[in-house]
């Protein structure tokens, strides 16, 4: 997206003082809302407001047959949908690069922490394993879709639950529950942006369309890392990656304490 | 064709290809491979085999993405049928090939004068023929010799490698272990895995990706040993470059 240099430099400069455009602080992360289960025909669903941004992620399981190499395991796959609703720099048609990175990072937060235990989801070794759609529908473009999605698929997968297999008929009964989600961790994502020579974090869409260099840190329970990916096309140096592993370690705790 | 999973990655400090946790695996590099490409180059790191090549700067096709003040880097990065072990795979982009595109293209954008060529487009291709891990950092390394080959203005070349942590026994204990270069076993098996592209000169991060599990403390300790790597590897894409242009 096309932005003035006059835009360009009062973002930098505002931040360089300390305010950013709608007021927030560097290290100020927008209060997200979460509202669950708003969508009965899936199997766990969550709505994530984020200033304007606005997400819906909805669980699909599906029935497939396990992977030859984990023969024992379920499985997930991520995929995100950039509604032309949500701005008017997105066009409809099939994934193009920032949909599938954004797909791709979220799809690796999630699951590199080990929130979901797959060996749970296995129905029958070798044959029958639960498959985890995750389909997220981005509707409204404010900044940070990264992180929305990441806290719209924990949320979906806190609250939402499986459903049955029926052995008889060898299908999903979704119109019964087969109880709630194999979950071990609670990660979150947590991604800044570098304007000029401030690194803020949680960035709004004036901010993303202005950035230098973009990082997102996915943090576990744990307070380990596990995914990072870096955007952007300028660079970060190695003092300022590591001086963001402990903020995006703060930003983190305070977020897990926003799930349901 | 799964692997067994090895009962020690890293025993008593050296690692299954006998290797060190700080060792890089043999690395070869021919800048100016190709002949009908402006820029070209072919790097190999252990068993993974790039080919990297440069048109541009040149008109943008589809216009509509032409940019008025500055050129646009694209990278593609593809990895050929036959690069890898066991089932062929399936010729043509897939999802993990357009996320890669796009990093390696962001990466390389940032070591090129972009404004000096408004309005064109500067297309890399990387291929990977042979692949035992870290095949996206071998591209862009490749792909910055390529962009060099062909004289386009650089602030810096980009030198990547990979860095993560894999698990071993030292003295009979189990450990955990940061190493560098990530080979097959460890990219399968392993517990952490970083792809890192760096500016030497200039000292910036330009990629950076990471999954698995590691502390603030492990990616401490890696982040410079991969800085480190990357640093050597950009002596070699010196000497390869100097190496083409000293036969004029």
């Amino acid at each position: 997206m096309v932005v003035s240099n006059l835009m360009k430099k009062t973002i930098e400069d505002m931040i360089a003082a300390g305010h950013r455009i709608n007021g927030r602080g560097n290290d100020e992360f927008r209060v997200p809302t979460i509202t669950t289960g708003i969508v009965h025909s899936a199997n766990g669903s969550a709505m994530v407001d984020l200033g304007q941004t606005k997400v819906i992620i909805g669980i699909k399981p599906e029935l497939k047959e396990p992977y030859p190499d984990r023969p024992n395991e379920g499985s997930m796959a991520t995929m995100a949908e950039l509604s032309p609703m949500a701005s008017p720099e997105y066009e409809p048609g099939p994934p193009d690069q920032s949909s599938v990175e954004l797909s791709r990072v979220v799809d690796r937060v999630v699951r590199e922490s080990g929130m979901v235990d797959f060996k749970a989801l296995c129905i029958k070794e070798k044959e029958k394993v639960w498959n985890l759609a995750f389909d997220m529908y981005i509707l409204d473009m404010d900044g940070n879709l990264f992180d929305a999605c990441v806290m719209g698929i924990v949320a979906s997968l806190k609250t939402g639950s499986l459903p049955v297999y029926d052995a008889e008929k060898d299908v999903a009964d979704f119109s019964k529950s087969g109880g709630p989600y194999p979950l071990r961790d609670t990660p979150v994502g947590i991604t800044f942006a570098k304007i000029g020579d401030h690194i803020v974090v949680d960035p709004s869409v004036e901010e993303e369309n202005v950035l230098d260099a973009r990082l997102t840190i996915g943090v576990t329970e744990k307070d380990d890392v596990c995914a990072m990916q870096k955007g952007g096309q300028s660079g970060f140096t190695v003092e300022e990656v590591e001086s963001l592993l402990p903020r995006a370690i703060e930003h983190a705790r305070r977020i897990r304490g926003l799930y349901p | 064709m799964a692997t067994e999973k090895p009962e020690s990655l890293i025993t008593d400090g050296v690692r299954l290809d006998g290797r060190s946790a700080e060792e890089m695996r043999p690395l070869k590099i021919i800048a100016g491979y190709l002949d009908k490409a402006e820029g070209s180059a072919y790097v190999e790191c252990g068993g993974t085999k790039v080919i990297a090549a440069c048109y541009g700067p040149r008109e943008v096709h589809p216009r509509h993405l032409t940019l008025t003040t500055e050129t646009l880097v694209r990278a593609r990065y593809d990895m050929a049928s036959f690069s890898v072990e066991g089932e062929r795979k399936r010729p043509g982009p897939d999802r993990r090939s357009t996320e890669i595109s796009k990093v390696v293209s962001e990466a390389l954008t940032s070591a090129v004068f972009v404004e000096k060529y408004p309005k064109t487009a500067i297309d890399v291709f990387i291929e990977v023929i042979s692949a035992e891990a870290s095949t996206r950092v071998a591209g862009l390394t490749a792909a910055s010799i390529a962009l060099a080959d062909a004289g386009i203005a650089m602030r810096d070349l980009v030198a990547a490698c990979s860095f993560g942590k894999i698990y071993g026994k030292e003295g009979g204990r189990e450990v955990e272990t940061v190493a560098v270069d990530m080979g097959k076993s460890e990219d399968n098996f392993g517990l952490a895995d970083v792809a890192l592209g760096y500016l030497p000169n200039l000292r910036k991060i330009v990629l950076l990706q990471m999954d698995g599990h590691l502390t603030v403390d492990e990616f401490r300790k890696g982040l410079p040993m991969g800085v480190s790597t990357c640093e050597s590897i950009y002596q070699q894409q010196l000497k390869a470059l100097k190496a083409k242009f000293k036969q004029y």
